[in-house]
């Protein structure tokens, strides 16, 4: 099972009212460009637990989840120190 | 033509959403449960694994655990229950405005004029609720609501079941006819004195037989058992118009005289009261649920000659209805008291001469204590009474309703009722 880590994250607001996560900062303050963000859609975060609008995003070559719930962020993590697919 | 119906049933509801939040709970036995302190202890819901301990709904904690160890007792969380009820129904609406809501975890839905078969529909909604909210829903499809509903439970988890005009009698006539929406103990003990177990047996049996063993119950019930429901799918923002305002709790110790019911009635009559006044209506049918400790229910009910809607004359007349039918032959363990026959406050009525004054007088001084909640919060003004035993009746009702359509207040065993 996975750990359920909210994070800060650093988002770009589109005029079309569209929310593209942009930068991450990890629990060690540690801060993660998003590279790419490849899909959009609400889905259940099956190893952390809860739900929200899932983003599929390429960080660091890596391509990762990251879920925003009504106003939180949150990653599935494996108990590693990145975010992690 | 016929409709297209869909019976939308969350799957062990809370339990469902506490698993798909916490997913180490998922391969453990897992019941939510009141708060054992002020002893709302009872199972509330199970999940699939406790299920197979025999753990029931209704039975306490207590015992729960003794039929299972290892279970784990989550406390309910009715926010989240709301959340994941609102993001169910935000999906079902995409496909037909036409969604009622039937308590938090189940919906109908008509879906007869979407361009699409009612089945496809009913398989995309069950895959998107489990991969986008991670809890399962089984679904009945029919081409009536008592029949979808009854395909609702037919196969689940996570399933889809079709009664259709040619599967029918196959399908639904051998259940046993307690699976009715509207059979309860005591008209199925009626219909098992004269052998109708089934379904089958209820519609194959002849109306004014049905007549004599239940009145004008009898021919409904007979037309429903042959897929003869017209009742229309009313959508959420209508139904408020079709339903009763009620509010029950179940108590942190029973209840054992006349006093304790009065100061729990009181607390109720302030909710439903309240909730009347915000939606502006008024009713003449004053329910009352009683369950008592071994868990039985009973249901009273009476209806007036006049509309009531202050929190006064509510309890007044619930608590009138209370003596005349209670007499303590056990403790009390949650009350619930409701109000249907709803009608809106403004509609032009009979007065008398002496009452109706009064009655205005305080109505309107319920909707300025009203007003002064609104703005300063519950505890600001309070009667009496609700002092005397504050751990009794230190709970705010009207914060945790749910909203039940008349004519489902559930399968009690209504041994009373006056009418």
């Amino acid at each position: 099972m996975s750990r359920k880590v909210y994070v800060e994250v650093a988002a770009v607001f589109s005029p079309e009212g569209q929310i593209l996560p942009h930068q991450i900062r990890w629990e060690d303050g540690t801060l993660f460009a998003v590279d790419r963000v490849t899909d959009i859609r609400r889905a259940a975060a099956t190893k952390a637990g809860g739900c929200g609008l899932r983003y599929t995003v390429r960080i660091g070559g890596r391509q990762t989840h990251l879920f925003f719930d009504e106003d939180r962020w949150f990653v599935e993590a494996n108990d590693a120190k990145q975010p992690t697919a | 033509m016929d409709r297209h119906i869909l019976h939308v049933d969350c799957n062990k509801f809370y339990a469902s959403v506490e698993c798909s939040l916490d997913p180490s709970l998922r391969d453990k036995p897992v019941v939510v449960g009141g708060h054992e302190k002020s002893r709302h202890g009872i199972v509330l819901t199970k999940n699939e694994l406790a299920a197979r301990h025999s753990i029931i709904t209704g039975e306490t904690l207590w015992s729960a655990r003794r039929k299972c160890p290892d279970l784990i007792t989550v406390p309910p969380h009715f926010s989240l229950y709301a959340k994941y009820s609102r993001m169910v129904r935000n999906i079902l609406l995409e496909y037909t405005p036409l969604v009622e809501p039937f308590g938090l975890d189940e919906s109908w839905m008509d879906v007869t004029d979407a361009l699409r078969p009612p089945q496809e529909i009913a398989e995309e909604i069950r895959t998107r609720i489990r991969e986008e909210l991670g809890i399962t829903v089984s679904i009945g499809v029919s081409f009536n609501k008592t029949f979808a509903k009854l395909g609702s439970d037919y196969k689940k988890p996570d399933a889809v079941t079709v009664f259709s005009r040619e599967n029918y009698r196959e399908l639904v006539w051998p259940l046993s006819v307690n699976e009715l929406i509207y059979v309860g103990h005591s008209t199925a003990e009626k219909l098992a004195d004269r052998f109708l177990y089934t379904i089958g047996d209820v519609a194959k049996a002849s109306p004014s037989l049905l007549q004599s063993l239940l009145g004008k119950w009898g021919p409904a019930l007979h037309a429903i058992a042959n897929g003869n429901d017209n009742q229309p799918v009313i959508p959420c923002e209508e139904s408020a118009e079709a339903q009763s305002i009620s509010n029950g709790m179940t108590t942190p110790r029973d209840l054992t005289d006349n006093r304790d019911a009065q100061r729990v009635i009181t607390v109720l009559s302030e909710s439903v009261g309240r909730r009347l006044r915000e939606q502006q209506l008024c009713g003449k049918t004053v329910e009352l649920h009683l369950r008592d400790n071994r868990l039985v229910t009973h249901t009273y009910r009476i209806t007036l000659d006049y509309t009531i809607q202050s929190t006064s004359d509510i309890a007044k007349e619930a608590y009138t209805l209370f003596c005349s039918v209670y007499h303590w032959q056990h403790p009390l363990r949650s009350i619930t008291i409701g109000i249907s026959g709803l009608d809106s406050d403004d509609t032009p009525c009979q007065l008398d001469m002496t009452e109706s004054a009064e009655r205005d007088k305080r109505e309107r001084l319920d909707k300025a204590v009203d007003g002064l909640r609104e703005r300063f919060g519950d505890t600001c003004i309070r009667r009496a009474i609700l002092l005397e035993d504050p751990d009794l009746t230190g709970f705010s009702p009207y914060e945790e309703h749910t909203v039940h359509p008349v004519g489902f207040s559930g399968k009690t065993d209504e041994i009373g009722g006056k009418t």
